[in-house]
């Protein structure tokens, strides 16, 4: 789950990282009181989880509140990406000596987590490393005792920081850490840190993502995760809300089927035959007929879907269950777009009788199901 | 021949009393796999599908002489689960669970590392040596003995592929699940490796999927070490669009990496035969004999 800017500074302040001054608004005279209240030249930031909103014009400067609270109405009149912005954050343009790079991420590839700074901040980071990947140095952590003081020490000083600064440059980059560990992130980045003339640290930028699996622990974001974001459509998130693993997507067959890995491989293979992908759906393994009637409804529903392609291969699922599910829906509101079913597998036989009692059938071969589905709509 | 488990396996299972557990406890006896116990907190002394159920497993292993373990246990419990059978001494230890928190997994990863357990998993759908042993969800009767080693990152494609072959009259050695997740015990290298030193493996068949980096090590893997076994593989996810989780945690392009693509490409660098759809698996493998035999 990815967090606002505001959302992540704020916990940031909580455990002693420095922000900008600031607050936010979610309108445009709210966002010129808090200019009227922090003085000197503010920056006015739309609050998105899209990245990219600088370039998309999210962020705007003003030296004046009259001039903030103009900006801020722009800003919150803005769709970034699909997302419409609701809240602007208002801060203090800081001072900067020097703008730095600090992240630390779950690095997959060295199953641990991994610093990456750069003096280079300020700046698109990955643009960086491909130019100049000296500039990104990257800090393996060892995975079961984490940042050790060293650890920071021996970033510091790469950076170029001795003395004094070494240390002050140590507690903020050890203040990630702590956030990383605290909030299970997934990634913590601040982009730009500034290095303001009084030698402080501040998270100019400060992006988080929670890892979901961890979501249990942290009730504090329970409310907040059910809340529809700008990264999920209508259709997957009524399809979610019913326990189904759904991505939309921009084609126009329908496609269910049991397993992440198998659901991936229909859809290539609809592709491959010169189909389009409505959808991925993955109604999970032991799916009963529940499960598929919903999954069936919701996708037949959709007015961009021509044909539906159910891929079963049932191992804890069981064919029965899946054929029950797929009759229901014909028996009470109609199979509404022309329907493929390759379904094998644990009770095949069974489910099979019960389509057929239903007028439908099921075929053995993924590769000629796929084929025909995309013919019933290139037809 | 077989690699992590056959016919001296015996298992204990851990959260054998919950519903996945028994379940697949019975399923697991059935296939032939010497399950001896069970262990579920707070039930200690009870029996579940015919077996002792312990309160900890080293209760369990003072009155059986398992030696590896299959866990079933909820994702807020899983990691100290998976460290109690480390401290036991089993190994293999196959994390069925999934949705564990992946600094959870990291830390029971490097915990396994330091103390030489093999984890299988997490969020997998185990591992099975076809007619000796299978500590798993998968269903059984897809499986049929033979020489090729299997490793994927996804259940219900790999039963696919694995009925594909067995059709095609193309057995199997061990096939394993590494699991969906970010953070695994097993990548491909390291399955790799084991098929390596199995003189009943001469072929692997890697299971591929879009995100991070597993398959182009993989490949990089076979390329500098002059694999000397026939690989082959198919990777899911080439209508996946960028940013978004296709079912598994680990699912997801992120920028332009972990693209089907790329890796396929760099699979086929490194002389993999690589498969456009899962049916081609066998043919492929039907056309190239291996070099081994």
């Amino acid at each position: 789950m990815k967090l606002f800017e505001y959302e992540a500074k704020s916990i940031a302040q909580n455990l002693g990282i420095n922000t900008p001054r600031g607050a936010v608004a979610s309108t445009s005279e709210e966002a010129r009181d808090i200019h009227k209240r922090i003085g000197g030249e503010a920056v006015i930031k739309a609050q998105v989880l899209v990245a990219g909103r600088g370039k998309a014009g999210g962020i705007k400067f003003a030296s004046k509140p009259d001039e903030t609270r103009d900006r801020a109405t722009e800003i919150l009149n803005m769709t970034i990406k699909g997302e419409r912005v609701k809240k602007v954050l208002v801060e203090q343009k800081a001072a900067a000596k020097k703008e730095l790079f600090a992240s630390i991420v779950l690095d997959r590839a060295n199953r641990c987590q991994t610093v990456l700074a750069s003096d280079q901040g300020g700046v698109d980071i990955e643009e960086v490393a491909r130019q100049a990947p000296e500039k990104v140095l990257r800090h393996r952590l060892d995975p079961v005792f984490g940042m050790r003081s060293y650890d920071a020490r021996l970033i510091a000083l790469k950076l170029g920081y001795q003395g004094a600064q070494q240390g002050t440059f140590t507690d903020f980059l050890s203040n990630l850490y702590r956030l990383s560990v605290i909030y299970d992130a997934e990634l913590v980045e601040s982009n730009p840190v500034i290095e303001m003339q009084d030698g402080r640290f501040l998270a100019a930028d400060l992006r988080v993502i929670v890892d979901d699996n961890s979501l249990f622990r942290h009730p504090e974001f329970q409310e907040r995760s059910k809340e529809i974001s700008s990264e999920v459509t209508a259709l997957e998130s009524k399809a979610r809300d019913n326990g189904l693993a759904f991505v939309e997507l921009d084609g126009d067959i329908g496609i269910i089927g049991n397993g992440a890995g198998l659901v991936m491989a229909t859809l290539d293979l609809v592709k491959q035959y010169g189909g389009k992908p409505a959808n991925f759906c993955d109604v999970g393994g032991g799916a009963n007929a529940e499960h598929v009637a919903t999954a069936l409804q919701i996708i037949q529903g959709a007015d961009k879907v021509k044909a539906v392609f159910v891929n079963i291969l049932a191992g804890i699922t069981r064919c029965d269950e899946v054929a029950k599910g797929i009759v229901d829906v014909k028996k009470v509101m109609g199979l509404k777009k022309p329907l493929v079913i390759r379904m094998v597998g644990t009770n095949q036989e069974e489910g099979r009788k019960i389509l057929q009692s239903a007028g439908l059938t099921a075929m053995d071969k993924m590769d000629e199901a796929a084929r025909l589905v995309v013919s019933k709509v290139a037809a | 021949m077989a690699v992590l488990i056959g016919k001296q396996t015996r298992a204990i299972v851990q959260g054998i009393t919950g519903n996945q557990g028994s379940f697949h406890t019975r399923l697991m006896l059935d296939y032939g796999t010497r399950i001896v116990a069970g262990v579920t907190p707070g039930k200690g002394g009870t029996t579940a599908v015919g077996l002792p159920v312990f309160d900890t497993v080293a209760a369990a292993l003072e009155k059986t002489d398992a030696n590896a373990s299959i866990i079933f246990v909820p994702a807020p419990f899983a990691k100290e689960a998976g460290m109690e059978a480390i401290d036991a001494g089993l190994t293999p230890v196959v994390i069925i669970t999934e949705m564990i928190p992946a600094r959870d997994s990291m830390i029971l990863i490097e915990y396994a590392k330091n103390r030489g357990a093999t984890i299988i998993g997490p969020n997998t759908p185990g591992i099975i040596t076809a007619g000796e042993s299978k500590l798993g969800i998968m269903p059984g009767d897809v499986f049929k003995p033979g020489k090729v080693g299997l490793g994927s990152r996804s259940g219900t494609l790999t039963y696919e592929i694995a009925a594909s072959l067995t059709h095609d009259g193309i057995g199997q050695s061990t096939c394993l699940g590494i699991g969906g997740d970010p953070f695994t015990g097993l990548n491909f290298v390291d399955v790799l490796k084991l098929f390596r030193d199995d003189p009943g493996t001469d072929t692997v068949v890697l299971i591929g999927e879009i995100g991070g980096s597993a398959e182009e090590d993989a490949a990089n893997y076979i390329r500098d070490t002059k694999y000397p076994k026939r690989v082959a593989a198919y990777i899911a996810g080439r209508a996946a669009p960028p940013g978004k989780r296709m079912g598994h945690a680990g699912a997801i392009i992120t920028g332009t990496e972990g693209t089907a693509d790329a890796k396929m490409k760099s699979l086929r660098e490194a002389d993999v035969l690589v498969a456009e759809v899962p049916s081609e698996l066998s043919r492929l493998l039907l056309q190239q004999v291996s070099p081994l035999q």
